[in-house]
């Protein structure tokens, strides 16, 4: 005599029962939740440019204001992302093996773009840049212009993506410890030589997903860039602001590719990012 | 009224744990079950405490349809072998789980909770320790508040995975001599998992060497020794009483290789 | 007679010359900006900045706000409850996949976030034209809003739990349910209290983001002075129409809550850090 719960044979299972409840109102809910708010949505965006076929999708995406304005935004986050890749490194370095008075406070600071609402930053980085401002003055004197031209968008994209590097990189730094540095002391190499063959590959890894971090989120950023851009077209107009000029136009169609354009992108970067944290793994 | 384990299977997505797995045990005995890591030992226990479900096989405890029973109903008192005690309550909390949790009408009042939980508390000689956190416990003493959490609930039976897995040689020496005293006292049918020979040899009345998600062979430990089975539970046991500091066990094991 | 440095020392002068790029760079870019928020506020003096927080569309700008973040955070910390009970209590085939899905609106630019809901629920949209026969206002309106901002704080809550809950496993659970607990209690008595500084800090970064989000808000908002403005929009009217002082007293209100916010995720990270996550990534 067998008992009923036991003896259901097991047919190719997709998950391992439990003796936990909840599975089915959780799973169920995440999923439901997850469709609803993201998969339809991001759905509506992807089907539309097929609404104007290929030709259509491609005329839009050929503009002259439409591909400075993507160069524009992938560019300026790639030399943002740059740029907080050198100095993600020294602050992450600085914040992990120096001491210096007031350090936890400048640890929680680095955090700062990460809490601080894009628009205000975005003002704030204006008024810091432009001609009059406490920066754009002085810097007026030796002919250099940030606001209003694509510095002032590298400028922006410069200040959001720093916190991405320095994170990602604190954690790796604590865990790699002074071993394997103290070794290859003993062993007779230099202190550069210690930095350059030993300490740095086992950063790189780290150092190469926060700036792809960094850089995934400066393409997309809007709300910090606007302000200082100054917004000329085919100089300073960002992929983003093109979306909201042509939804105003009530030009859906061109909206829509454009959008798909910037979500192709992410979706790329994530899978990079995705290779990139396994390939880490591995090397644990 | 015994334990009767009728051709237990269990196969998880990627290997089968259980391949068949029978047994039988008299009412209050103490079973340990003895194996390599891998050999399906854990899979069992949790089965009896209803943490898995078998695919197939059927479990009779008490006069019960045990594997119908649900695991929040069961009553299998389980330790962990990591004791999983709630790192957020108090050791006293900690053993007042399983009565506070109970519904309205089955639950004891809250002096009765209160006196249960000294009582056990004294029965696993923690006395006065009931207002500290597990992290503030040592090993053996988070062994025995897990104890004393299952024996709250007043349990049919007592599953301990690994009970003295985590512990120094010292302490599990104690703790072994204490759990025997206290099975002898409560009489509880109780089920053990464990892959160290000796302790299995010393502490069960009854042995179930299992290897690959089968029974090699069960028996009381004298004829587990004497009359191993299968190669396999002569090798298994063998190896490792020759190097027991146990005097007892070794001569029993030379006896029997000089037979 | 000097000591040789030790051989994981960085020569003094390499010390200081790497804090202070370190701290200029943080000075400059990070630091100034914040200063300029608070002294442009008070550009035109405190009463000035006063009037512009308390004038009626600054109001109901900061009403709006507090509304949307209201059902948006407790939204996703539902969800983000439910997720990461489902995964990291449960095994089931496809569970990575699941993740990267749900961390996928952090990686979604926050224009296309808001062009999303314009494209099911706008006037040319899936929805729209039913919507609009059956006089539901959705885009340009409160709950175009919610739903964006639900958008681009839809992981925050989720991508801390599901770690954390990873990393404390099952056994207590399974203890609980052994003892007799039902999965209610098991959740509230078991593992609620586990989670709950974890849960306090995602819902602490979910909420910054909420109230603060600009361009997935802009995008469904509208504009409409007193009514879809939320603060950062209000922000961006303000600061348009050249009332700078004005735009930088309301900014500067959520620069408060930014500070705040950094101040209390700090104070969790020092005191909790074990049972809020082992490691943060963002």
């Amino acid at each position: 005599m067998a008992s009923l719960a036991a003896t259901v044979p097991s047919q190719r299972k997709w998950r391992n029962p439990s003796a936990l409840p909840g599975f089915g109102l959780s799973f169920g809910f995440t999923l439901f939740y997850l469709t609803a708010i993201v998969l339809i949505p991001l759905a509506a965006l992807v089907i539309r440019p097929l609404e104007i076929g290929w030709s259509g999708f491609a005329e839009i995406l050929t503009d002259a204001r439409v591909l400075h304005s993507l160069e524009l935004s992938f560019g300026g986050a790639l030399v943002a992302a740059l740029i907080n890749s050198v100095f993600g490194l020294i602050v992450a370095w600085v914040l992990v093996r120096y001491r210096f008075p007031g350090k936890r406070i400048v640890d929680a600071v680095v955090d700062l773009p990460f809490a601080l609402p894009t628009a205000v930053a975005g003002i704030a980085l204006s008024a810091l840049y432009a001609p009059r401002g406490w920066l754009g003055a002085p810097l007026m004197e030796y002919g250099i212009r940030i606001a209003y031209t694509p510095f002032g968008v590298i400028v922006a994209l410069t200040f959001i993506g720093l916190p991405f590097v320095v994170r990602t990189l604190q954690p790796v730094m604590l865990e790699l410890g002074k071993d394997s540095e103290e070794a290859a002391a003993t062993l007779g190499a230099s202190r550069f030589q210690t930095l350059r063959r030993v300490v740095f590959p086992a950063l790189t890894p780290a150092l190469l997903t926060g700036t792809a971090m960094a850089f995934a989120r400066a393409v997309g950023e809007y709300g910090s860039v606007i302000f200082i851009a100054g917004n000329l077209p085919g100089i300073s107009e960002i992929a983003p602001l093109l979306i909201i000029i042509k939804l105003n136009e009530n030009n859906y169609a061109a909206a829509a590719a454009i959008g798909v354009i910037m979500l192709a992108a992410s979706f790329v970067l994530l899978l990079g990012l995705n290779l990139l944290q396994t390939w880490t793994a591995s090397r644990r | 009224m015994s334990l009767v384990i009728e051709k237990v299977e269990k196969r998880f997505t990627d290997f089968a744990a259980l391949k068949g797995v029978s047994l039988e045990a008299p009412d209050g005995a103490f079973l340990a079950l003895l194996g390599p890591s891998g050999s399906g030992k854990t899979t069992l226990l949790r089965i009896l405490g209803g943490l898995e479900n078998a695919d197939l096989g059927h479990v009779s405890f008490a006069g019960l349809d045990w594997l119908t029973i649900p695991a929040r109903e069961r009553r299998a008192g389980f330790v962990f072998q990591q004791y999983a005690l709630f790192r957020h309550m108090t050791v006293a909390k900690n053993i007042a789980f399983g009565l506070e949790v109970r519904p309205a009408r089955q639950r004891p009042a809250r002096a009765e909770i209160k006196r249960r939980v000294e009582e056990l508390l004294s029965l696993v000689q923690l006395e006065g320790l009931g207002g500290r956190y597990p992290s503030q416990l040592s090993g053996g003493q988070r062994q025995r508040v897990a104890l004393a959490r299952a024996l709250a609930i007043e349990p049919r039976m007592l599953l301990l995975d690994e009970p003295f897995g985590a512990l120094d040689a010292k302490v599990r020496k104690e703790l072994r001599g204490w759990l025997k005293g206290l099975h002898t006292r409560l009489g509880l049918t109780t089920v053990f998992v464990t892959h160290d020979q000796e302790e299995a040899l010393e502490l069960g009345d009854l042995v179930a060497v299992m290897n690959e998600g089968r029974i090699e062979q069960i028996g009381p430990p004298g004829v587990l020794i004497n009359a191993p089975a299968t190669p396999f539970v002569a090798d298994f046991l063998e190896d490792a009483l020759a190097r027991s500091p146990d005097t007892n066990l070794r001569s029993l094991v030379r006896a029997r290789t000089i037979k | 007679m000097t000591r040789p440095l030790a051989p994981t020392k960085d020569h003094p002068l390499v010390r200081w010359t790497l804090t202070a790029v370190a701290l200029g760079f943080i000075g400059l870019f990070l630091v100034l900006p914040l200063v300029v928020v608070f002294h442009d506020a008070l550009g035109d003096g405190l009463t000035a900045a006063l009037a512009a927080i308390r004038e009626p569309d600054a109001i109901a700008a900061i009403q709006l706000t507090l509304t949307a973040a209201a059902i948006a955070v407790p939204l996703n910390a539902i969800f983000g409850i439910a997720a990461s009970w489902a995964i990291a209590k449960f095994d089931f085939a496809g569970k990575g996949f699941l993740v990267t899905l749900i961390d996928l609106p952090f990686s979604v630019s926050p224009v296309v976030s808001g062009l999303i809901y314009v494209l099911v629920f706008g006037l040319q949209g899936w929805l729209g034209p039913w919507l609009a026969e059956h006089d539901v206002k959705i885009i340009f309106a409160l709950p175009g809003i919610v739903l964006a901002t639900v958008f681009v704080t839809f992981p925050f809550v989720a991508r801390e739990l599901i770690p954390l809950m990873t990393d404390q496993g099952r056994d207590e659970e399974e203890a609980a349910v052994s003892l007799g607990a039902s999965g209610w209690a098991t959740f509230r008595r078991v593992t609620l209290p586990n989670i709950k500084w974890g849960l306090l800090y995602g819902v602490l970064l979910c909420n910054a983001r909420a109230m603060g989000e600009f361009g997935a808000v802009s995008v469904v908002s509208g504009h409409i002075r007193g009514l879809t403005d939320t603060m950062p929009l209000h922000i961006e009217a303000l600061y348009n129409d050249y009332q700078y002082s004005a735009a930088f007293a309301v900014a500067s209100l959520l620069a408060l809550l930014a500070l705040v916010t950094l101040v209390l995720k700090s104070l969790l990270e020092w005191h909790f850090a074990e049972e809020i996550s082992a490691a943060h990534h963002h």
